[in-house]
């Protein structure tokens, strides 16, 4: 899923308090499952405006939902609608995509992000969401034995490791597994070993963000 | 929360397990040891059961300070529901921290159910400080 | 010529100079004359530990016309294909022949934490791309390296060389990747300082396993320090340095910590020397480049230098 993490409290506080009335609105996907903009989240955040405003004396009238996501038109159903179309501004709890497409649904309507999205991860474990994708638009997983060091070797190494690999971990962060490491440890295991061995060749990045933002198009789907 | 104030002053909202804290409430009240009236005691079946958005609510709904009493460590009823609701405390005092309210308003305590005086000392000593905060801030009036 | 000294079979020694942080262009004439004469070539970093510093090129032009030759360094860090493949053409067209191929440390570990690593390449596809280059007379995108249809084709005839770290993780891997650099087109690997004699040892087994040292010269790098406080920040910061415990219980005993800097460093040169399929030693005096001309006395191995 995408991963996000709440923004520092007073920026949010700063694009709320311009306004009188706000509608906090959460996202039922996957920033319900990385604890960052659900309904859950939805409420915290509420009652932490609702109690600054009180603090510094501001008049703030909010009001909340969680659709099932922002990603689609579909979720945006009429309830919505008339909720943004009251308030004089949206506090989105979704990724960056929700956001903006929020926005674009509604046009005039002003939206703000309460989270700075971060990566496509998995959840480790209760409480622990780590990184496994980037999206580069051309996946080796086949030979690097189902590990990534596009998305997990901080030099984005195709034929790692480098020098810097000490005891199974990378010299930026000792915490942060070498992904070649791991990698070196899979193929190992499984035989592969000729793998580790095969030079690959450099990466075409246009086919990553670094190309522009990207559009997939399925004509037979298209309703045009 | 009713908005009559019986008397002037603090209003605290106990969440208090029903094994540990809440008993020990009960047996200080059994041995007649005084502690202020200002507290409001919810019974919960275990602080595990208190999340953050029930801390929050308090403040937003008036408490001008909250208690979440359970049992000690390595004696709740339910394992490790105590633990859990000492975390959440932590995280709780952040977010108020973040929204401008005081995180000392807000405080985890551990009792036995026999410790009806440490209850009650406990209860005596944060509404103490709930009230000097009172003071210091100009009694930031709950509307 | 490294490359001649290499071919006629010579023990070679290589030292490395440090581009000055500011534009300082005596800062690199008075380095370059500490080493003239002491050594076949000089290593000029690049961006060293990702502290910014005059660049390697601009520096070694310096070096080059101070009488001494130069081996510029690339690390993938900083620069993607597009300026890599420039700047190796403005190289060799400034006379500069040697380049040393590298990943370059993260770019958290310096001065400006906050800048994008660019790592368009690793430093096994630089390699690659620099013998393509060199053999095929063209770019990393096929095109012929000529100006124009009927022109030429102006090959740059670099000297290539890759680094190796015999004390990285997962060991059998980091020999594979020599093997990988060697198949890539590389002529020469210089190592990591050696602190740990056995575990080099043991290294260059695997390698000679792998037929390795018959492809490219493997010149083994040393480093003298001035105090045990050096190696422990080697030890703890520097990524993929580690050192026995027994040598700084050395230094921290030693009545004259420099000296017996020194003095290990040389030791270490003797013994690195019997080694079979080492070529050569490549002295790493980081900061220290006065004590070259000394360690190489001390070493007796008359080591000619002149650029050719």
């Amino acid at each position: 899923m995408i991963t996000a993490q709440r923004k520092p409290f007073d920026e949010i506080y700063r694009s709320a308090s311009r306004h009188r009335k706000i509608l906090v609105l959460g996202c039922g996907s996957c920033m319900t499952v990385c604890m960052a903009g659900g309904e859950t989240e939805v409420l915290t955040l509420s009652q932490q405006l609702e109690l600054a405003a009180r603090e510094r004396g501001d008049q703030l009238q909010i009001r909340m939902r969680t659709i099932t996501r922002q990603c689609d038109r579909e979720f945006f159903d009429d309830e919505t609608a008339r909720l943004v179309f009251e308030s004089e501004a949206v506090i989105s709890m979704a990724c960056g995509v929700g956001v903006q497409f929020c926005a674009e649904r509604f046009l005039g309507a002003t939206v703000y992000p309460a989270l700075n999205t971060q990566f496509y991860g998995a959840t480790v474990q209760p409480g622990v969401w780590a990184e496994r994708c980037v999206g580069c638009g051309e996946c080796i997983l086949e030979s690097t034995g189902g590990i990534c060091p596009v998305a997990r070797c901080a030099k984005t190494l195709l034929n790692g490791p480098c020098g810097g690999s000490q005891d199974g971990k990378c010299e930026v962060n000792d915490q942060q597994d070498c992904a070649w490491q791991l990698i070196f440890d899979r193929l190992k295991a499984s035989e592969r070993i000729a793998f580790f061995a095969k030079i690959r060749a450099p990466k075409d990045w246009s086919r990553s963000g670094n190309g522009g933002p990207r559009t997939i198009v399925r004509e037979d789907v298209t309703l045009q | 929360m009713d908005d009559s104030r019986a008397d002037d002053g603090v209003r605290i909202v106990a969440f208090c397990c029903h094994f540990c804290a809440f008993t020990a409430a009960d047996t200080a009240g059994t041995m007649r040891l005084q502690y202020p009236t200002n507290l409001r005691i919810v019974r919960v079946p275990c602080t595990g059961r208190v999340d953050i958005t029930m801390i929050l609510h308090a403040f937003c709904e008036g408490a001008d300070g909250v208690i979440v009493a359970g049992c000690e460590e390595g004696s709740c009823h339910f394992t490790r529901g105590n633990l859990r609701a000492s975390k959440r405390v932590k995280r709780a005092r952040e977010l108020l921290r973040e929204a401008g309210v005081d995180p000392q308003r807000l405080e985890m305590y551990h009792v036995a159910a026999a410790q009806g005086p440490l209850f009650a000392a406990s209860a005596r000593e944060f509404i103490k400080r709930v009230e000097d905060l009172q003071l210091v801030e100009g009694g930031k009036a709950q509307t | 010529m490294l490359e001649r000294s290499l071919a006629e079979g010579a023990f070679v020694v290589t030292a490395e100079l440090g581009p000055p942080k500011a534009p300082d262009i005596e800062a690199i004439r008075r380095k370059a004359a500490l080493l003239k004469g002491q050594v076949t070539a000089v290593n000029i970093t690049d961006n060293q530990t990702a502290v910014v510093r005059v660049s390697s090129i601009a520096t070694a032009a310096v070096v080059l016309a101070s009488g001494l030759e130069p081996v510029i360094q690339v690390t993938c860090r900083d620069r993607n294909r597009l300026a890599i493949q420039s700047d190796l053409l403005g190289a060799f067209l400034s006379g500069i022949r040697n380049v040393l191929c590298l990943t370059g440390d993260h770019q958290k570990f310096g001065n400006h934490p906050q800048a994008r690593g660019v790592f368009d390449l690793d430093s096994v596809q630089l390699i690659a791309m620099a013998s393509r280059m060199r053999d095929e007379g063209c770019f990393e995108c096929g095109e012929e390296i000529k100006n124009s249809k009927n022109a030429p084709v102006l090959a740059p005839r670099i000297f290539i060389g890759g680094a190796a770290n015999p004390f990285g993780d997962p060991f059998e891997a980091q020999a594979m990747r020599v093997a990988a650099k060697a198949a890539a087109g590389a002529d020469f690997i210089q190592t990591q300082p050696v602190f740990d004699l056995e575990r080099f040892l043991r290294w260059m087994e695997v390698l000679r396993t792998l037929g390795v040292p018959e492809k490219v010269a493997i010149l083994a790098g040393v480093m003298p320090v001035k105090s045990y406080k050096a190696l422990e920040y080697m030890d703890r910061n520097v990524p993929g340095i580690r050192i026995p415990g027994l040598l700084i219980e050395r230094m921290k005993k030693a009545a004259s910590p420099k000296e017996e800097g020194v003095a290990i460093c040389v030791e270490t040169m003797r013994a690195l020397q019997q080694v079979p399929g080492i070529r050569g030693i490549h002295i790493m005096a980081v900061e220290w480049e006065d004590v070259v001309a000394e360690i190489v006395h001390q070493f007796g191995n008359g080591v000619g230098s002149a650029v050719a």
